[in-house]
């Protein structure tokens, strides 16, 4: 089955000048908390945070997994036609509807829409799907966004949210395309 | 609630380890090895991320913010709280704190959804450090290009509806 082909995926370099930037900025803030506030304030913020990355790592390790499952397992044909370049402005809702349900912690979707794209999806429905599981899912609404502002807020929130993804498709494909034109020449 | 997202998360990727795997045992162990290796490579990244996140909130100076996105603060409140957000740094629960700090400390609800809108979908650090090395770098810049009118546009939609 065609779907089984071997995919080219970027390459990843473990280390590269947009981390050691960071890196940077974050090694002068924590020296600057550590000289402001104190010892006590520097390991507090370190023990806290580390708590947080032991929760990430699962949801993380199962986003990679599942990307590199879907890779090989998605028939490329569903893909072309449900949100393949041809798919129009229904793909682009279909990829809303599914950004919106899909599970996931912070940067889980990212390596799964980069299988996505790998395997034909449209660059406007990978660009929505990223963007509604942003602003619209759910998981994270509901485990980081609630505590914080409460009931009534996130929903509007959510509320007003729900074109947004969409207009981000639309717009990306429509600069796409300006982009594609200008590079043919025309 | 979390385990509940870890739950499906892993669900999911122990149904797709099963077809793969009843499709051949070679696919599996391709697809597994490949996964951890990516999760391995972005390890260093999320620590940086995560850990690093905390001391540069800790540098915000958290009233501040609220005074520049107070309830009269007009387009210009609108822009800058879209650039605070983009700025602000990427770990999950910053920008929500920030948010919801300046919205104690007197800022309007417009702004603050611009805020966390344009946290959600910019920020700077998240952008550098996932995304950039994730996925192909025309779908980053297409994404952020196209996503620039989402907070202006979602601040205009409390405005219009009057909520929260």
């Amino acid at each position: 089955m065609s779907s089984e082909a071997p995919i080219q995926r970027r390459p990843r370099k473990t280390f590269d000048w947009s981390t050691a930037f960071i890196a940077v900025v974050v090694v002068v803030a924590a020296v600057i908390v550590y000289r402001r506030d104190g010892e006590a304030r520097f390991l507090e913020i370190l023990v806290s945070d580390f708590h947080l990355f032991v929760d990430i790592l699962p949801k993380v390790l199962a986003a990679c997994l599942i990307a590199a499952f879907v890779a090989v397992l998605m028939p490329r044909e569903v893909v072309l036609r449900w949100v393949g370049a041809e798919s129009g402005f229904l793909g682009i809702v279909v990829a809303t509807v599914a950004g919106a349900i899909c599970p996931g912690g912070p940067i889980t979707i990212f390596p799964v829409a980069a299988a996505f794209v790998a395997i034909g999806a449209d660059i406007g429905a990978a660009i929505a799907f990223i963007t509604s599981w942003t602003l619209l899912g759910y998981a994270r609404a509901l485990v980081w966004e609630w505590p914080f502002f409460g009931a009534e807020f996130v929903t509007w929130r959510i509320i007003i949210s729900i074109p947004l993804p969409i207009v981000a498709g639309v717009l990306a494909r429509f600069i796409a395309g300006l982009a594609a034109r200008k590079g043919d020449g025309e | 609630m979390i385990y509940f997202v870890d739950g499906l998360l892993w669900g999911i990727a122990l149904v797709l380890g099963l077809v793969a795997a009843s499709r051949s045992r070679h696919l599996l162990r391709d697809s597994v090895r490949e996964g951890v290796i990516d999760c391995m490579r972005l390890l260093p990244r999320i620590m940086l991320g995560v850990v690093g996140a905390g001391y540069i909130a800790a540098l915000l100076p958290q009233e501040v913010v609220g005074r520049w996105l107070g309830a009269d603060s007009g387009i210009t409140g609108l822009c800058i709280a879209v650039i605070g957000g983009a700025f602000t740094p990427g770990g999950p629960v910053i920008g929500f704190s920030i948010g919801a700090a300046a919205l104690k400390g007197g800022a309007g609800t417009p702004q603050v959804i611009a805020y966390t809108v344009a946290w959600a979908l910019f920020a700077v650090q998240r952008l550098t450090l996932w995304e950039i090395p994730v996925m192909p770098q025309r779908l980053v810049w297409l994404r952020v290009l196209g996503s620039l009118p989402l907070p202006f546009l979602a601040a205009a939609g409390a405005m219009l509806l009057g909520r929260p």
